[in-house]
């Protein structure tokens, strides 16, 4: 090559210029000047002109508004009393503020609804067994997680389910009987609450499916296909016959109509079933948007921007009112499953579409390396691309969460009193008209919602953290 | 150094012919990335594949596990014909190891957790033995200390390291090396190259896309050039370097090797 181009003319370092560093400096501290307090108030609030207006700005803003609420709060609030007469000005003979014995006399309205005293224990328990199997989930250190889960996801419902229905669903036809129309067995008698006609259905169901299953596989996948199909369907079918059976038998406790729950009972139960459900269904909403099969994502963007393009008063008013017009006469759900299932799917169409961006930020070396490990594709999504998408949107997913704690106070407008509808009920009671009754129940209502999602935003603030001190780039 | 006898045995089980191309063809919509290329390649063989971007030499050895599908001709890995039969893909994908230009480590798991995952998962292994044969491998690549770092802690030089340890574990017969010192810092480069070389040594097949042709001369016993989808030349080393025929190797040879 050299001999095709003229000889470069690069001009020579003089003997004088040449350097050979001899000795290693070492390292100093930093100066002074670069920490300290005053340093940090020069730097962070009075560095420029626009900063001095915005510090200005941001002192005037807190004096204008945390020393009333202080006052109103608590100085000049009223701690006790047994009526209205406690927090009217002209009876206490000064300025009042929060009336908090209001929220005291209603408390347990607001925590159970209607929900018969006698039976609150039972409220109770599910909201103990709730924290101490949620805990233990969140925090990282303790061990068991797998038992947890399967405690916390698996069980845990249908233990509250039971606790808070009284269970004894009273179930009556399976597969056999739905299909045929007619009660095939009727007239076995029943034991403990459980109809025998329902459960010969369901055994004899069982095994149709599992052979059916059976020799489907044997036909499309081949013989040794085969026995694996056939016991993953007895098992699925084992695991829904054990639910049903929980929720079915007679545990001896008096039923409770869900028309009778309300108040924080009501904002949890949907707001945990929200959460829970939209998760796993956002997941494979997501995923088969991204499928290649041309149905499944076809009907993943259509569940998707069907949901998404209905507001939810929409869907719970049509859910109420419009779904028993269309269903056949004898079949009744009941007004709060109507209520969860479609908040449940209303969330997951928006969780869809956060996971979806987690998915698409995963670079395609990712999914190369799963593979070149030999990784089939459901273990590649598992154990390499979804840890990853999720951990990426783990602010869009609480983002969701705690925007369906706040959205469940919409069941109002389908007679379901939550939270916030129970402390509008409590607000009409006479007893307690007083001028600040509302602003003190609004406030307090506030509180706990706060607390709440708070508390969601604080968790994911720390899991995020770990997870990237864990994989510093 | 004597042999790795894992890698021994592995290769020792393997069939004669390692890969067999016949008549493979592949276009990206109406471009035509790879024509008839035919090629076999035998048990412990090591084939080094250059030429200029654009010309197919990745496309090629990514057909051979199927990250890339081709449309026309046969393509047998160890035995195994890659057809759309998602079964015998995965099969193949278990036998063939395969190191990339962006080492794709997955950044969520620790350097040890990299290399248990699939024998973990795909092969059954109890964790254990997991464990065990990936610090084994890990010693190999010379970086068993860091098992427990994540990669973003690691340089590039000991990301791909731990990529070719990754691969390993799998016990794979058959190497595959897409441009592995491409996007490392030059001080990275041997270090890496090291480890390929005694992963030669051991009697691995390996098939290595890349430029650094002290590299093919020290260890390859075939070197390719391809341009434009097809194999243009094909020879053993020294022969390829010193007395390259066709116009377009020497146009090459003379712009890469100053």
């Amino acid at each position: 090559m050299s001999d095709t181009t003229a000889p470069l003319t690069a001009p020579r370092v003089s003997p004088a210029q040449a350097y050979v560093s001899t000795t290693l400096r070492e390292q100093e501290p930093a100066p002074v000047a670069t920490r300290g307090p005053v340093l940090w108030v020069r730097r962070h609030l009075v560095g420029s002109v626009p900063q001095v207006l915005l510090t200005l700005f941001g002192i005037w803003l807190v004096y204008v508004t945390v020393p009333p609420l202080i006052k109103f709060f608590l100085i000049d609030a009223v701690w006790t009393g047994t009526n209205r007469e406690a927090c009217l000005p002209e009876k206490v003979g000064r300025e009042v503020g929060a009336c908090w014995p209001f929220v005291w006399a209603k408390l347990d309205q607001l925590i159970y609804g209607f929900y018969p005293a006698s039976e609150r224990w039972r409220v109770n328990v599910v909201y103990a067994l709730g924290a101490i199997l949620l805990l233990p989930l969140l925090i990282q250190q303790l061990p068991g997680k797998r038992l947890n889960a399967i405690l916390f996801f698996g069980v845990y419902p249908v233990v509250a389910f039971v606790l808070l229905t009284g269970g004894n669903l009273e179930m009556q036809r399976f597969l056999i009987g739905s299909f045929s129309g007619s009660d095939l067995f009727a007239g076995a008698g029943t034991v403990q609450g459980m109809r025998v006609s329902f459960w010969i259905d369901f055994v004899v169901s069982t095994a149709l499916v599992t052979a059916i299953a059976y020799l489907v596989s044997r036909i499309v996948a081949g013989p040794e296909a085969a026995p694996a199909a056939a016991k993953t369907t007895l098992s699925a079918f084992v695991l829904l016959g054990l639910v049903i059976f929980a929720m079915d038998i007679d545990v001896g406790l008096p039923q409770v109509e869900t028309r009778l729950w309300g108040g924080l009972l009501v904002t949890l139960v949907i707001a945990v079933t929200g959460i829970t459900v939209s998760l796993p269904f956002g997941i494979l909403l997501a995923l088969g948007r991204r499928s290649k099969l041309p149905l499944v994502k076809a009907l993943s963007i259509i569940f998707i921007e069907f949901w998404r393009g209905v507001p939810l008063i929409t869907v719970l008013f049509f859910a109420t009112y419009m779904l028993p017009l269309f269903l056949p006469g004898r079949l009744t759900i009941d007004g709060l499953l109507r209520a969860l299932v479609g908040v449940a799917l209303f969330a997951s169409a928006y969780m869809a579409e956060v996971v979806r961006g987690g998915l698409q930020a995963i670079p395609k070396g990712q999914y190369e390396g799963a593979m070149a490990v030999g990784l089939p594709s459901s273990l590649m999504l598992r154990l390499v691309v979804l840890p990853q998408a999720l951990k990426l949107v783990i602010p869009g997913i609480v983002n969701n969460f705690i925007g369906l704690f706040k959205d469940t106070t919409l069941v109002l407008i389908v007679s379901i009193f939550d939270l916030l509808g129970s402390m509008r009920a409590a607000f009409t009671d006479p007893n307690w008209a007083s001028p600040t009754t509302l602003f003190t129940g609004f406030g307090f209502a506030g509180i706990i919602y706060f607390v709440f999602c708070f508390g969601m935003s604080r968790y994911s603030m720390a899991l995020e953290k770990r997870l990237d001190r864990a994989q510093r780039h | 150094m004597s042999a790795d006898p894992i890698i021994a045995e592995a290769e020792a089980n393997a069939p004669k012919i390692a890969v067999e191309m016949t008549g493979v063809n592949k276009w990206y919509g109406d471009f035509h990335v790879l024509r008839d290329v035919n090629l076999t390649v035998e048990r412990g063989e090591r084939l080094v594949i250059c030429g200029p971007s654009g010309s197919g030499k990745s496309t090629l050895i990514r057909c051979i596990n199927r990250l890339e599908e081709h449309q026309k001709g046969r393509i047998v890995v160890d035995g195994i014909e890659l057809t759309d039969d998602l079964k015998r893909i995965d099969e193949v994908r278990r036998e063939v190891g395969m190191c990339f230009q962006h080492f794709n480590l997955f950044p969520h798991l620790t350097i040890l957790e990299n290399c248990t995952l699939a024998p973990m998962w795909v092969r059954k292994m109890p964790k254990k033995e997991a464990e065990d044969l990936a610090m084994h491998f890990l010693e190999k690549v010379k970086i068993p200390h860091q098992a427990h770092k994540y990669p973003g802690q690691l340089s590039g030089g000991q990301q791909q390291r731990v990529a070719i340890a990754r691969a390993l574990c799998m016990r794979p017969r058959i190497m595959l090396f897409d441009e592995p010192t491409s996007a490392l810092d030059p001080e990275m480069v041997k270090e890496v190259l090291d480890t390929m070389v005694s992963l030669a040594q051991d009697g691995m097949t390996m098939l290595c896309v890349t430029h650094e042709m002290g590299f093919a001369r020290q260890v390859a016993n075939r070197v390719i050039f391809m341009d434009a989808g097809q194999i243009i030349e094909m020879n053993e080393p020294n022969a390829f370097f010193s007395n390259p025929q066709h116009e377009r190797t020497k146009l090459f040879l003379s712009q890469i090797l100053h």
